[in-house]
């Protein structure tokens, strides 16, 4: 028989966020990473602004709230601070990493400061009631995009793993969601891979979770994971968009 | 008493950071400050510490915020319109309680301004600067020697108090060259249990945070910073007064103004007017004890700036208005000499008011 535990790593505090949101997942897939690794004694996690922000209640290790964008620059505080003894993330947001805090993830990145983020894409800004963020998609309807995103007045979604796969920085980018249990699985690893680099002082991984949000979607949890398959996947491919250790294997 | 050194006021902070502990900078260029991200990027590696280039000035401050949040002694470097950008970090410091040390060699403003000495940022610094209710600790150095002394103090200060200070400086004093002795005496850094520098698995996690959704709560953590202000305000005042105890006309003035006001003191006396001046080191805590003093003897008081009047706003409540307070003020970037300091020396002395 398969028990099914909270990881040792997230507290007991109750997850706020709304039913049917991948928040949660996410959150539970870095706590078992955590645990697997046994890092959670070194480990410093940076809480974003967003639906998110409570994520330092959450996790059992030191945490910091970020101001609205700055986690990176704060992650790259706290790393270098002692480096040899501190296992650094970011749990981000889409307006949060790609739209306030663009500079400071592009320059991260470009930097490879050996950081991991965790970017949950969910095409909206979900704390502040549902407008358009920098990746929803064209044509989607948002608070603020009430007749569809138009992207000749507001221009076009950002990818942001195809974005920084382009800098020389950079160790590790993967794209995942977690709308099935395959899914789930692949997200685990590709999570477990961005903090085992870290460890290995490789430098900068960022794994982008595509990510649900029924509230804001206006959608049944079941339909919001739907979406993602039919609306986001088409435009944000999931797969390995850098991966510079195995490049240097091949080369 | 070791040798003096010559050297600039802007590579003396960045000496006494390093005596004070400090191993990590972080910056990004502006005039006229540039000596002191010069200085760390040379000495940093080689002390192990980290000199590092950040993106932008918000960048910059939430690299402190983070080596803060760790516990170590951190510090940035800017000028006024470098200073507006920090603003949004430096009120996140504050409220998470956060010591760190900010220096802001002031230039003329508003906006891109000049790249000429001005303090015209005393409103920013003194208010806080940035959203919300909060002070850092001013201190205002009129020398070479005062930078190195008031850089170690800002860092004493800022870990004692828990909030973030700042070195109010400008472009003269910070590229000035003076002899300056490092011969300091630094007290041993203080514990900081708060600090997220992971659990070992030996204690409950830290949070190092500003966000109180919960409006009583944030109420009680605005009231218990205000109280921790007060005893600042009580402990950590510091001024000097230059021939005010029998002065007519006192002058009040802060950093490079102080100099020059100085100078007309001098100037008047020698005329036979008894003038004096009072020099605020800490402009918040705003020193005033002396200006209750002064009003009891003099005749007016003249607020010295190189700003269209800002701190003569501390001046009148601190002396409560009793005599007539003036303004005397060059801005844009321009000095006042000692002769038009005289002038309105001698026109207060004459019973203008
Ligand atoms: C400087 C600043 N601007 C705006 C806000 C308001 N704000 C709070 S959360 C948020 C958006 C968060 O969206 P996202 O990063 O996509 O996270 P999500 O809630 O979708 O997980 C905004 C704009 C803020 N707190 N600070
Ligand atoms: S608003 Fe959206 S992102 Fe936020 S908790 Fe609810 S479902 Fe999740
Ligand atoms: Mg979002």
């Amino acid at each position: 028989m398969v028990v099914f535990e909270k990881p040792k790593a997230l507290t007991d505090v109750p997850f706020h966020y709304c039913p049917g949101c991948t928040h949660g997942i996410v959150h539970r897939l870095v706590a078992e990473v955590i645990d697997e690794l046994g890092i959670e004694g070194k480990t410093i996690g940076i809480a974003p602004v967003g639906c998110s922000v409570m994520a330092y209640d959450y996790f059992t290790c030191d945490m910091i709230e970020a101001a609205h964008g700055r986690a990176p620059a704060v992650a790259t505080g706290v790393k270098r601070a002692d480096p040899e003894n501190h296992i650094v993330f970011t749990y981000q947001g889409d307006g949060d990493l790609a739209s306030i805090g663009m500079a400071e993830t592009v320059h991260a990145a470009a930097r490879n400061e050996n950081i991991t983020i965790i970017f949950i894409n969910n095409a909206i800004y979900g704390m502040t009631g549902g407008q358009m963020a920098p990746t929803s998609l064209p044509g989607q309807v948002t608070q603020t995009s009430p007749y569809g995103r138009n992207t000749d007045l507001c221009g076009w979604p950002i990818k942001v793993c195809e974005l920084l796969s382009e800098l020389d920085g950079p160790e590790y980018l993967e794209r995942v969601t977690v709308n099935s249990v395959a899914h789930v699985r692949q997200a685990k690893r590709a999570i477990k891979k961005a903090f085992q680099n870290q460890i290995d002082n490789k430098g900068f991984s960022l794994i982008e979770v595509l990510s649900s949000c029924p509230t804001n979607w206006g959608m049944t949890p079941e339909k919001a994971l739907k979406w993602i398959d039919d609306a986001m996947i088409p435009y944000y491919p999931l797969g390995v968009y850098k991966d510079r250790s195995a490049q240097k294997k091949e080369a | 008493m070791a040798d003096k050194v010559l050297m600039k006021g802007n590579e003396a902070i960045a000496e006494a950071a390093i005596i004070a502990g400090c191993r990590h900078y972080f910056g990004y260029p502006i005039t006229p400050q540039t000596e002191i991200a010069a200085y760390m990027a040379k000495q940093m590696p080689k002390i192990g510490g980290t000199f590092l280039q950040a993106e932008s000035e918000i960048a910059a401050i939430n690299m402190v915020y983070g080596v803060s949040s760790a516990g170590k002694r951190v510090m940035t470097s800017s000028s006024s319109p470098g200073i507006s950008l920090k603003g949004e970090g430096i009120s996140y410091l504050a409220g998470a309680d956060l010591p760190a040390l900010i220096v802001n060699a002031q230039r003329g403003g508003p906006g891109l301004g000049g790249i000429q000495p001005s303090q015209s940022d005393y409103f920013q610094a003194t208010r806080g600067g940035g959203h919300g209710d909060y002070h850092l600790i001013v201190l205002t150095p009129a020398s070479v020697q005062e930078m190195a002394e008031l850089t170690i103090k800002g860092f004493e200060l800022a870990d004692k108090y828990r909030m973030p200070a700042m070195i109010l400086a400008d472009g003269t004093i910070g590229q000035m060259m003076e002899p300056v002795s490092f011969d300091f005496e630094v007290a041993p850094q203080i514990e900081k249990p708060w600090a997220t520098t992971g659990t070992k698995m030996e204690r409950k996690h830290n949070i190092v945070n500003s966000l109180y959704l919960d409006p009583a709560t944030l109420e009680v953590k605005n009231i218990e910073r205000y109280e921790r202000y007060k005893i600042v305000e009580e402990n950590e005042t510091m001024y000097e007064e230059y021939m005010a105890d029998d002065a007519d006309i006192v002058l009040a003035a802060f950093g490079i103004a102080a100099r020059v006001a100085k100078s007309a003191v001098n100037e008047a006396r020698k005329q036979g007017i008894k003038a004096g001046l009072i020099r605020p080191i800490t402009v918040w805590p705003f020193p005033k004890a002396p200006f209750k003093k002064a009003v009891e003897h003099c005749k007016a008081i003249i607020s010295v700036e190189l700003s269209m009047g800002q701190m003569i706003e501390d001046v009148k409540l601190a002396s409560e208005m009793k005599v007539p307070v003036t303004l005397t003020s060059r801005v844009g970037g321009m000095i006042p000499t000692p002769n038009q300091i005289l002038e309105d020396i001698k026109k207060a002395a004459e019973g203008g008011r």
